[in-house]
């Protein structure tokens, strides 16, 4: 579904990402881990479409096309889907109003019908109750005045409308307590099929007992210097960081 | 919308255009005022002696002041430099080239009277109000000086008087016909009242026509109204307009006045609200066209109770001007204002905003909140906005604050990262950004058309 190779990003002139190679197919969850500033965020956002995020080398396919040569919103009509670590508040835009735009830009590209305004609340309602989140948000603007948690749960609601082919959850449990983190888990787990996958970006082993990775990969420098199953997370959570930088990339890749 | 907050004024070039010669401007003054004098023996014979001798005082006095300067505080930022160069003339009749179906595209669906100007002329044949309600007047002002001579007496000219707005005074000494409004005491319209302006100028050189209103609402009474100023594809004139609203103790009058003049014309509007005991005033200003535009809303407060709301939206893109000045007086105690403008500006649109909140020493407890925003959606497009609060009395609430900003980038990547195409996006924060103005429109016909005028005029709105 996803192959990265060798992608260099550079952000506001300096060189984030050195040369990441990443393949991630349909029904796998990949976890991506590293310490503050290895260059996971950008990752994320270069594969989102963010335009402050310049690939200068390498590529990235997703089912066969660049995806660096699409804009950001072609790329989300297209199945990529990026959870905001820092999801923006957006006055006087409606919630459920944006949502209803977004999900029909998304059916219009496969060539469904607009969502008829009945069948559009049941599956707003219902996927709210999923993410247990209150039904009067959806009226209120865009994130705002929204909690942390709120912010976070919503970007896992938008997704599970939205219904895409690949998910980036980009640090989606910070800030979250662990009963909130238990609920935005429970809705990635739900969203889990075989011809979908995740890249679940954390900086912490926590969230990855709830949400089981297949493959778990460190990131460091702006490179991937280890990569390995679910255990690396746990050997991670107990030695930190630290002993990567002694021992040499492991790579596997 | 990325804001940045500012209680100050910002400053910006004083003028782009070339300014006036003297002489010229001495010039086109005594064109006025030959014309006047021309047309003065004409327009008296029909006239009540108070209302000539009003016109005669108001020609002189503007005389006096002459066209504005940009050295004066008031229009410091708006140059008439293009207005006083090429009006030449006042609007010949235009009665008998107006297409009635321009004029029903113009007619909001639902009023309950419809009367039409064209180029200040009553246009009886346009016109609607075999539907008005019992005891409702709308009529020409010509028709009314002699039906409703004392209510004419009482209030014409009182209102927009002594101001030293020289275009005011100008609109004054030209008053011939207008429209007359009146709503008697208790009296509740279910339905909407529209006055329509329409300028036609067919030929050069570019004209001018002094639209006036008078709107009197009695006691206790229930009414919305709305003011329709507009012209023909992209001609060019001058609309020089003033209306002057009289709200007795209690009523409730919301007042929409909607421009939708072309793209190459002058406008100068201004509102002069006296409200009494207990009324409740709500003006909506939604300027939509013209290239050099300048309105002033000028609310008197003389009553306790009072509540009034100031809305404006204002559309500039191109090189036009756009320039809001409000006056609220506080005259007497515990009255509130609310007063919210909202600007969005593209191209290399100018805008101004002046906000100017006066409280008397008796207004005690008044509870005063001015907001004014815009948003610059091209590097080049600019506003220069001031608050202005004099403030005499110790027991009150003033608020105030201005923001100016451009969309957010980052709220438009969220929304393309959901699926929404850049224009998708834009053009919905555009929306969100004059939605509150937008939503205080009561009549839902007219909330309609401005969001289809939005959605219009946003694919042009590109930076």
């Amino acid at each position: 579904m996803l192959e990265i190779r060798n992608l260099q990003v550079r952000v506001a002139g300096k060189d984030i990402l050195r040369g990441i190679d990443l393949t991630v197919n349909a029904g796998e969850v990949h976890a991506i881990m590293g310490p503050n500033g290895s260059g996971k965020s950008t990752l994320a956002r270069v594969l989102a479409g963010h335009p402050e995020y310049e690939a200068v080398g390498g590529d990235v396919l997703y089912n066969g096309k660049s995806l660096l040569g699409m804009d950001p919103d072609e790329r989300a009509r297209e199945g990529v889907f990026m959870a905001f670590q820092y999801p923006v508040e957006i006055p006087g835009v409606n919630n459920a109003y944006f949502l209803k735009a977004a999900l029909n830009a998304v059916r219009k590209h496969q060539g469904l019908p607009d969502v008829d305004a009945m069948e559009f609340m049941t599956l707003v309602r219902e996927r709210a109750k999923l993410l247990d989140l209150d039904a009067s948000l959806l009226s209120r603007p865009v994130n705002e005045g929204f909690s942390g948690g709120e912010k976070k749960r919503n970007e896992i609601f938008q997704m599970a409308v939205l219904e895409p082919r690949l998910a980036i959850l980009d640090e989606t449990d910070s800030g979250l307590d662990i009963d909130a983190l238990k609920i935005v888990a429970n809705g990635v787990n739900s969203l889990r099929a075989s011809d979908r996958a995740f890249i679940v970006i954390t900086h912490y082993q926590r969230l990855l007992t709830y949400i089981v990775p297949e493959f778990v990969h460190v990131l460091q420098g702006g490179r991937i210097v280890q990569s390995g199953d679910k255990e690396l997370a746990l050997h991670l959570e107990e030695k930190g960081y630290g002993w990567l930088e002694r021992e040499p990339a492991g790579a596997n890749r | 919308m990325h804001e940045e907050t500012l209680t100050r004024t910002v400053e910006g070039p004083e003028t782009s255009q070339t300014p006036v010669r003297a002489s010229e401007r001495t010039r086109a003054v005594a064109r006025y005022v030959s014309e006047f004098e021309r047309l003065d023996p004409r327009v008296s014979r029909d006239q009540p002696s108070w209302l000539a001798e009003a016109r005669r005082a108001a020609i002189a006095r503007f005389g006096e002041l002459g066209f504005p300067t940009t050295r004066q505080e008031a229009w410091r930022f708006t140059s008439v430099a293009p207005l006083v160069e090429r009006v030449t003339a006042l609007a010949a009749d235009g009665l008998n080239s107006v297409d009635r179906k321009f004029v029903e595209s113009l007619t909001l669906e639902g009023v309950t009277g419809l009367v039409v100007f064209v180029n200040g002329r009553f246009a009886p044949k346009l016109s609607v109000l075999d539907r008005l309600p019992a005891g409702v007047v709308v009529a020409s002002l010509k028709a009314a000086l002699r039906s409703h001579s004392d209510t004419l007496e009482r209030h014409l000219t009182r209102g927009a008087n002594g101001h030293d707005h020289p275009f005011t005074e100008l609109n004054t000494a030209f008053l011939d016909d207008g429209a007359f409004v009146s709503i008697p005491a208790h009296a509740v319209l279910q339905a909407p009242l529209q006055l329509l302006f329409l300028s036609n100028n067919q030929s050069e050189p570019t004209s001018v026509s002094h639209p006036r209103t008078l709107i009197v609402a009695g006691e206790h009474c229930q009414a919305q109204i709305i003011e329709r100023y507009a012209g023909a594809g992209d001609q060019s004139y001058f609309t020089n307009a003033v209306t002057e609203v009289v709200t007795e103790r209690e009523a409730v009058v919301d007042h929409y006045r909607l421009q939708n003049e072309s793209a190459h014309a002058f406008h100068v509007g201004s509102l002069h609200l006296t409200a009494h005991r207990a009324s409740t005033f709500s003006s909506h200003s939604l300027t939509l066209g013209g290239s050099l535009v300048r309105n002033d809303v000028v609310a008197t407060l003389a009553g306790e109770g009072i509540d009034c709301t100031l809305n404006g939206l204002y559309l500039g893109g191109g090189t036009a001007l756009v320039d809001n000045h409000t006056t609220i007086d506080h005259a007497t105690a515990h009255c509130g204002s609310h007063e919210v403008y909202k600007g969005i500006l593209w191209g290399r649109a100018r805008a101004v905003f002046n906000g100017k909140i006066i409280v008397r020493p008796d207004a005690q407890k008044t509870d005063a909140k001015q907001t004014n925003k815009a948003l610059l959606l091209s590097d080049d497009a600019q506003i220069n906005t001031k608050p202005e609060l004099e403030i005499f009395a110790n027991d009150v609430k003033c608020t105030h604050g201005a923001a100016i900003g451009q969309l957010d980038d980052d709220a438009i990547f969220y929304l393309r990262s959901r699926g929404l195409r850049y224009d998708e996006a834009r053009a919905m924060l555009i929306r969100a950004f004059a939605g509150d103005i937008i939503q205080r429109i009561k009549i839902p016909a007219l909330r309609a058309e401005l969001e289809a005028t939005l959605a219009a005029e946003l694919p042009q709105a590109v930076p």
